[in-house]
């Protein structure tokens, strides 16, 4: 249990307020550092320090005074160095801006070198990690981490430009995978066609949704859209003759290289191409594929921004009052985003239910459209770059947790990382909302320039109101 | 040709605006004429930008109609067809004719040709000051973009369109003079540039009617002096009328050539600026009873509001 | 009939439940306009500190006095949920003040998140069920039926009723109450007039958990068991109920509760058990749609 000691105490140390301007005197951190320890025993009390064992009818009690103590004492320790250590430097830092520190010029090339990576990305990993290690890399962190990017880049139109509040985009990425999974199941269309149907059908009902919610404003719309959003999971689970319930839809067929099936029969890739057969194939084309969609996505949604409807968008976000007295229709503008947003999570979804071959309610909760907003937030608000940065340091940092199997030498062979992964998660998301809420990419670009292109600065940008 | 008599740009009749239980506007008549400044002026909570809402159609009229007629040769029996039709409005020949109490807010602008602008400004502060005014064109891109698609291939259409569209921009930037400060967010001008880039993004929708509210609210003397004459030009030069709203009566006798005042939601008087000066019922109204110690506590309330203004409003 | 009058005290007493959190939503989206995702996690954590006092308290007093051991959980339970509530706001909430929007929203999720994965770790994923605590119940004859009241839903209801008593006394009576209410109204102007802001939000926090601890005990009470994971759909159903009586008004959330209650319970007796959630959830959509300002709130107005 010590490492959910280290994990509790993370969060510990932001307690107790703003530091104080002067930094304080070794006495006063200690009494501060007290105050902490004793905070953190009072909230651990008793849902840390007594545990619950189910015994039969009844519940036993187990005590765990130690592990109080530890959390206190790193509390106490935490909040000490905070205040000695940490704090006094953190204030003598300029007040300096993320984006201020690189140029322009210097994030066009992290963005090249970044596209660069990301396109040997498979090679790379067979070469370092070997035909066995790089199924893992290729799969969890690059198909994996590629579908959040996707997600968060299509939500990003909705939220980013458009500043429309979603809680419950998931639906969409859940109506693209049920569509596609039933209708290469039921009507036994190919996947290439059942991938832009998944993305019209919930483009549709991002409109069907849409329509009524739209003039709603505010938190409001971020509840309705969550209510819609576990609307469509329970009837995915409830209407169990169409979507099999909680069982889910299985042996959805997976998509072929136009018309090659990745099986090691004679008619396969392998066979085509004369190379031996490996599973690594199909792995490094669903790559690919993903990686092409996101990248659509993010095509897309550049290509819009500088065209009229994605100028409506981001003058939406801005003031909406002030767009309804220039003759813009608010209306349709918001549907077109909600719809561009879902055909997009449609995509992803029907791409996902091709890679799982499987899918089931479990997949669409509520938490995965937390999520996806979260990175959205995250990420800067209509950053197309930060976005992306969000989605592989929550999820690629989460999905790191799994690695982390030699500290079991250390804490001993109960213990396992994997327990903490949204356990560290939630934290991540408050610390980092705490030091940056706006984002790590606060800055905007404007969509034309009559001299001069300047970013503007995150400040000035409003957020939506809908 | 019958001979009735021209009708006006704008004819509001009858129009009436009830909140609950508080009559805002009761009952109120008048017309702007093209090619003219005509001025709303009242007491705080007369109702004039209530007025202004019933027109822009952010509030739906409890009673009343408000045509708007884009031709001078436009009959009162054309207005009495449309209002019988049922219909919102009517073009035909080119010449419009628009029953605004029936149409939504921003129909209104995109159709009938009515702009404004806002008493505590709307400008979209996190974008830049040349995006503020192409925003303003958008109906006009978006058809020239084909609804995106056109767009999204990168037609030559729309390029074109887009070009022509910064080039109005660039006139406007020109104007009001501002081109040097295109690439800079709307939201870093300072407030008298504010009030002029409002002003020139109304006027990039192309309207002919313009309804500016307390354009001069908050500006220096020097700041006011180049407020008249970008208003006279826009008068002048491109087809517009103007009605605003304005506490300040410098502006007010300076440049309208008609004005309308109202107290409690009615019209108290309609005519010339001399012939407004003048009439007892609007120095009644703005002074209350004729003394003189009055006269001096609302000079000092006016000196401090104007001053709270200016000093606040940011 | 009487099968009705059955369902109606069942609804009764899951609506006092939904009432009880859904005070906590209302009272914090009035004043900071934020809506506390992580409520229903508190609410979830205080079910689990109930169980914990309850089986602790009731070893120690042996068979001496389950009212005493009530007492005491909900005294204690409620004491150690307003600290979690309160730190909450000062770590989460309170350095995002006056910040971007969507920033102490994604900041709620996150401690949502943090909540119940913490709860998870540190007890265990399974469920924590306690035995039956009040047991019996009386029989009311009504013409040629019967229905009956168990004595844990008498408690539900008393509890429920002497406790929003107390809570409306504290806002309408106290300097407290009045702060709050001046805070709700206007934050900037409040603190002009010498009240201490932040000391309020955090009283509001405070009261709020204190009453989703109250909702904790009562719901350990009816349903004997407890899961990390039972914050999220209490929590959007009391949200559900804060805004179908109008988000902002407390008269309203405890309405809007027992209105979910009740629905929940009837829908579930007379259609279907699988929908219950659907029906809730379509009343949130259908309230917010065609009556924004729910039963009890005050109508939003544009301003231009």
């Amino acid at each position: 249990m010590q490492s959910s000691a280290a994990s509790a105490s993370a969060s510990r140390k932001l307690d107790i307020g703003p530091a104080p301007a002067d930094s304080p005197g070794v006495g006063a951190a200690a009494m501060d550092a007290a105050k902490s320890a004793l905070l953190v025993i009072g909230l651990a009390t008793p849902i840390v320090l007594i545990e619950t064992k189910q015994s039969g009818a009844g519940v036993a009690l187990e005590w765990r005074f130690g592990l109080v103590a530890v959390l206190a004492a790193i509390a106490a320790l935490a909040r000490f160095i905070h205040l000695t250590v940490v704090g006094p430097r953190v204030r003598a830092m300029p007040a300096s801006n993320m984006a201020g520190r690189f140029s322009p010029g210097t994030v066009t090339w992290i963005k090249r070198f970044a596209l660069v990576f990301v396109l040997l990305y498979p090679f790379i990993a067979l070469a370092l990690a070997g035909k066995g290690g790089a199924i893992k890399w290729i799969d969890n962190f690059g198909i994996q981490l590629l579908i959040y990017v996707m997600l968060g880049w299509g939500l990003n139109i909705v939220v980013g430009l458009a500043g429309l509040l979603d809680l419950g985009y998931v639906a969409f990425y859940a109506v693209g995978a049920y569509s596609s999974a039933l209708l290469a199941k039921t009507v036994g269309l190919s996947f290439w066609l059942c991938l832009p149907l998944a993305g019209i059908f919930a483009a549709l009902w991002g409109i069907l949704l849409g329509f009524p919610v739209l003039r709603l404003r505010g938190d409001y719309l971020a509840i309705v859209t969550l209510a819609f959003g576990e609307i469509i999971r329970l009837v995915l689970i409830n209407w169990v003759d169409f979507t099999g319930g909680y069982a889910g839809i299985s042996g959805i067929p997976r998509p072929t290289f136009f018309g090659l099936p990745f099986t090691a029969g004679d008619d396969g890739f392998a066979a085509f191409f004369g190379v031996s057969f490996t599973p690594l194939h199909r792995l490094i084309f669903l790559f690919y594929l993903i990686l092409a969609l996101a990248l659509l996505t993010n095509y897309v949604t550049i290509k819009l921004r500088r065209l009229p409807i994605g100028r409506a968008w981001e003058a939406l976000r801005e003031d909406e009052i002030a767009c309804r007295s220039l003759g813009i229709d608010t209306v349709m503008t918001k549907l077109t985003a909600f719809a561009m947003g879902a055909m997009f999570g449609g995509f992803a979804g029907a791409f996902f239910a091709a890679r799982q071959g499987f899918i089931s309610p479990e997949s669409f909760i509520f938490m995965e459209s937390a999520v996806i907003l979260a990175i959205v937030v995250l990420g800067g608000m209509g950053s197309q770059l930060g976005v992306a940065i969000a989605a592989v340091v929550m999820i690629g940092g989460t999905e790191l947790l799994r690695e982390l199997d030699w500290l079991k030498d250390i804490f001993g062979p109960g213990f396992d990382p994997t327990k903490y992964r949204m356990l560290l998660f939630g934290l991540a998301m408050v610390v980092m909302m705490v030091w940056k809420p706006r984002g790590l990419i606060s800055t905007r670009e404007p969509s034309i320039a009559l001299h001069e292109r300047k970013a503007i600065s995150g400040a000035l940008v409003k957020e939506g109101h809908g | 040709m019958s001979m009735q008599a021209e009708m006006p740009l704008l004819v509001v009749e009858h129009l009436t605006m009830r909140f609950g239980g508080l009559v805002a506007i009761d009952d109120l008549s008048f017309a702007a004429h093209r090619g003219e400044i005509t001025a709303l002026i009242g007491p705080n909570g007369a109702g004039k930008t209530t007025v202004f809402n019933c027109i822009t159609g952010f509030y739906k009229p409890t009673v009343g109609r408000i045509a708007l007629a884009h031709d001078a040769t436009t009959t009162q029996t054309d207005l009495d067809r449309l209002t019988n039709s049922g219909d919102r409005w009517r073009k035909a020949d080119g010449r419009g004719l628009y029953l605004l109490e029936r149409m939504p807010d921003y129909e209104i602008t995109a159709k009938a040709k009515v702009a404004r602008t806002f008493q505590n400004i709307r400008l979209f502060t996190g974008m830049t000051v040349l995006e503020n005014l192409i925003v303003a064109q958008h109906n006009a891109l978006m058809r020239a973009s084909g609804w995106t698609v056109l767009g999204l291939v990168g037609a030559r259409r729309f390029k074109e369109a887009e070009r022509a569209a910064v080039e109005r921009a660039t006139f406007w930037l020109d104007l009001i003079g501002l081109t040097l400060r295109a690439d800079d967010p709307a939201g870093d001008l300072p407030y008298g540039d504010q009030r002029r880039l409002e002003i020139a993004r109304a006027m990039c929708t192309g309207p002919r009617l313009l309804c500016l509210d307390e354009p001069a609210a908050g500006l220096n003397p020097k700041e006011s002096l180049e407020l008249n004459t970008l208003l006279r030009a826009i008068r002048d030069d491109h087809d517009t009328a103007i009605l605003l709203i304005e506490h300040d009566m410098s502006v007010v006798m300076e440049i309208s050539d008609h004005v309308v005042v109202l107290e409690h939601g009615a019209k108290i008087s309609d005519g010339t600026p001399s012939h407004i000066k003048n009439d007892p019922a609007v120095i009644a109204a703005y002074l209350g009873v004729d003394e003189d110690e009055e006269e001096a506590a609302e000079a000092e309330i006016e000196g401090l509001q104007s001053g709270l203004d200016h000093g606040g409003a940011r | 009939m009487d099968y009705f009058i059955q369902q109606m005290i069942n609804g009764l007493t899951l609506g006092s439940i939904y009432g009880l959190i859904a005070i906590g939503y209302t009272m914090v989206y009035g004043i900071i306009g934020m809506i506390n995702f992580a409520h229903g996690d508190v609410f979830m954590l205080s079910s689990f500190i109930a169980l914990i006092l309850l089986v602790l308290i009731s070893s120690a007093l042996g068979a001496l006095g389950i009212g005493i051991a009530l007492v005491l959980v909900l005294v204690i339970g409620m004491a150690l949920t307003s600290l979690w509530s309160f730190v909450i706001e000062r770590v989460a909430y309170r350095p995002l003040r006056g910040s971007f929007r969507l920033a102490p929203l994604i900041s709620a999720i996150g401690m949502s998140i943090f909540l119940s994965n913490f709860v998870q770790v540190v007890q265990g994923p399974n469920n924590r069920s306690v035995p039956p605590l009040l047991q019996g119940y009386l029989t009311v004859q009504l013409g040629d039926g019967s229905f009956t009241i168990a004595y844990k839903q008498m408690l539900i209801f008393l509890v429920t009723a002497v406790l929003l008593a107390g809570f409306w006394f504290v806002v309408q009576k106290t300097s407290l109450g009045r702060s709050m209410r001046a805070c709700e109204q206007d934050r900037k102007m409040a603190s002009l007039l010498g009240i201490d802001v932040d000391r309020t939000i955090s009283l509001t926090f405070v009261i709020g958990a204190a009453l989703a601890a109250v909702a904790g005990v009562m719901y350990l009470v009816q349903y004997n068991v407890v899961n990390f994971a039972d914050g999220f759909v209490p929590g959007v159903k009391a949200f559900t109920a804060a805004v179908l009586g109008g988000i902002g008004s407390l008269p309203g959330a405890v309405l809007g509760g027992i209105l979910i209650g009740l629905i929940e319970t009837i829908w579930s007796a007379y259609f279907s058990i699988d929908y219950k959630d659907v029906a809730a959830f379509s009343i949130l959509a259908i309230t917010l749609i065609f009556m924004p300002s729910g039963l009890l709130g005050r109508p939003d107005v544009e301003k231009v």
